[in-house]
């Protein structure tokens, strides 16, 4: 019955030529369906929190807790009311989630528990392939979750200007320029205990004071300047001036520098401790 | 085999890390079609050797070419030509038997339907085609050896490396594994492992090296091994615990090859057990239970090394 299982010699045809195997973008993305596949048995969950979280932040936080900002007066807000300053804040905030959640748990599980990086490893893709793969897979789940979360916020009337549209992109961004480094840090673990540090120390004091619920300016003098650094306050800000309308082209384009460098900068990190971990 | 092609050659091939060698100066040849074993016991070298023919794991120094390519510099061109079957499962338990099938053949650059098509006839060879549908994680440990196995086999390689194929298994499923690797053989799938057992050793085997610490201490087939560094046939006697040691001094002078005093026997490289058996009984030495059997690669192995594989 299996007497002709495996040929013992492969057709020529199928023998994958030089120029194919060169395509990195071509690797990656076969690396991308790993991801696919396995996301085909949990898409529904992932819908129902993108969907929901903005949802119940939006109505808790910019109705309820925006009632009482707004009767206080909104001039340090920039006389937009508190629910249009809140919501790109954690629109872009969201996407620092879903950055974590993407290059965290699943590279330690592929490299550790699962050993599916391992298994892939021994195929024509190389470290580096998996990594693209897998930021390939973290740019879809970072667009499908800020697509909702803009429709969500133009729903909750948050929305002031058409070019929010433009902070999808940003918020892809932004999500790299935590994801890539964050997964350079990742593949060299062998516990998660050091994840339960990154979201205590990292992601919630990030979360709390870059600019999503208040200005920074609210923050004393002296801390400022940290606030400046992180990421996410260039997110944050350059979410809002889409939504609010106010972006002017010069310090957008700051922005997008800081986050593409550092996005850039985790990248070929991550490459070199993918291969460094894959290849021993 | 004179007029086969060598797929595999290695030359002063070394892997060092930090300051342990795993792998010290070996040198082989694999040639097309044939079986070829790694056997040593466990931190022999064996593994590492494997990660290297694999190519993810870059050799410290000396020569690799595989399928006439540098291991190195072409080792993506190389693994898409080779099956691997890890010695620990890497299979995505979450998925199905199919969908991991799927996903590896995507690696390769397969199209689906040939994907499809393969998968059926692999999970048919190794008889899982009923567990298709079925997510990995239950299935045992028997089960998925092979799923992997068929996993090796999705890009219809040219040489397929097994690292420890059978450890861990229960002994029926060893047997059904061993079964299709020798399916696999007749096939003509050039087949290179290693292994700690020397029974599969001889029973896959076309030829192999006897690894110890890093090195190659002997090459050759199954027979040649043996006839070289063993005696047809072997004299293993038992003692009581407390006889144990006095029984071994009084044995001395009884005509053997040689004489191994193990914790729990003692063993008599002979010509013919049966005649040194009279021998033993004749120097008024009754032993609680003897054997007389042939030599195996465990004879081999501990004549070479002074240890025993499994140890």
């Amino acid at each position: 019955m299996a007497a002709t299982a495996v040929p013992a010699r492969r057709r020529g045809s199928e023998r994958p030529g030089p120029a194919r195997l060169g395509a990195s973008w071509t690797m990656a993305v076969r690396a991308l369906n790993f991801w696919l596949v396995n996301y085909r048995r949990t898409w529904r969950g992932t819908i129902y929190s993108s969907v929901a979280h903005p949802i119940l932040y939006l109505s808790a936080m910019g109705l309820g807790l925006g009632v009482l900002v707004d009767q206080h007066g909104t001039a340090s807000l920039g006389h937009v009311s508190y629910l249009a300053f809140l919501a790109p804040g954690l629109l872009a905030a969201g996407a620092l989630q879903t950055a974590m959640g993407e290059s965290t748990y699943p590279v330690l599980a592929s490299v550790k528990w699962l050993k599916t990086y391992q298994a892939a490893a021994a195929t024509p893709l190389r470290p580096s392939d998996l990594l693209h793969g897998h930021l390939l897979f973290t740019v879809m789940r970072l667009t499908m979750n800020s697509a909702i979360f803009v429709i969500v916020m133009s729903a909750f009337g948050a929305v002031q200007s058409a070019w929010v549209i433009f902070a999808i992109p940003v918020c892809v961004l932004t999500g790299l320029a935590f994801a890539a480094p964050i997964e350079a840090f990742a593949i060299t673990r062998d516990k998660d205990s050091s994840f339960a540090m990154l979201y205590r120390f990292g992601l919630i004091p990030l979360f709390l004071f870059s600019g999503t619920f208040f200005p920074v300016t609210q923050l004393p003098a002296w801390i400022r300047p940290l606030a400046y650094v992180t990421p996410l306050w260039h997110g944050v800000a350059l979410c809002r001036s889409l939504s609010l309308g106010t972006a002017d082209p010069l310090g957008a384009l700051g922005h997008v520098a800081y986050l593409a460098a550092l996005a850039l900068a985790g990248v070929l990190v991550a490459q070199r401790n993918y291969r460094r971990r894959l290849y021993v | 085999m004179p007029d086969s092609e060598v797929l595999i050659h290695a030359r002063d091939l070394t892997k060092r890390f930090g300051d342990f060698t795993a792998v010290d100066g070996i040198g082989f040849e694999l040639h097309r079609g044939e079986a070829f074993g790694f056997l040593g016991p466990n931190g022999a070298g064996k593994s590492s050797t494997m990660r290297m023919i694999g190519c993810v794991s870059p050799p410290t120094s000396g020569e690799l070419t595989i399928l006439g390519m540098d291991s190195v510099r072409q080792g993506q061109r190389i693994r898409a030509r080779l099956g691997v079957v890890p010695q620990e499962d890497t299979l995505d338990v979450e998925l199905t038997v199919r969908e991991n099938l799927l996903i590896y053949g995507r690696y390769f650059g397969l199209p689906r339907d040939v994907i499809t098509e393969r998968t059926t006839r692999l999970l048919e060879f190794v008889q899982l085609t009923e567990r298709a549908e079925d997510q990995v994680e239950p299935l045992s440990g028997g089960m998925k050896r092979r799923l992997t196995i068929a996993r090796s086999l999705v890009n219809e390689p040219e040489i397929l490396l097994l690292d420890e194929p059978t450890t861990g298994l229960d002994p029926q499923a060893r047997h059904v594994v061993w079964d299709r690797l020798f399916r696999l053989k007749q096939q003509g799938v050039t087949l290179v492992l290693t292994t700690h057992y020397m029974d599969e050793a001889e029973q896959l085997c076309d030829r192999l090296v006897v690894m110890d610490a890093g090195q190659i201490a002997a090459e050759g087939s199954p027979r040649e091994l043996i006839e070289a560094y063993s005696t047809p046939e072997v004299l293993e006697l038992r003692f009581h615990p407390t006889e144990h040691d006095q029984a071994a001094e009084k044995l001395a002078d009884v005509p053997a090859d040689r004489m191994e005093i193990l914790a729990d026997r003692v063993l008599l490289y002979v010509p013919d057990g049966d005649r040194a058996l009279a021998a033993v009984r004749a120097r008024g030495v009754e032993p609680l239970t003897s054997l007389v059997r042939r030599s195996t690669l465990e004879d081999v192995f501990l004549r070479l090394t002074g240890r025993r594989l499994e140890d």
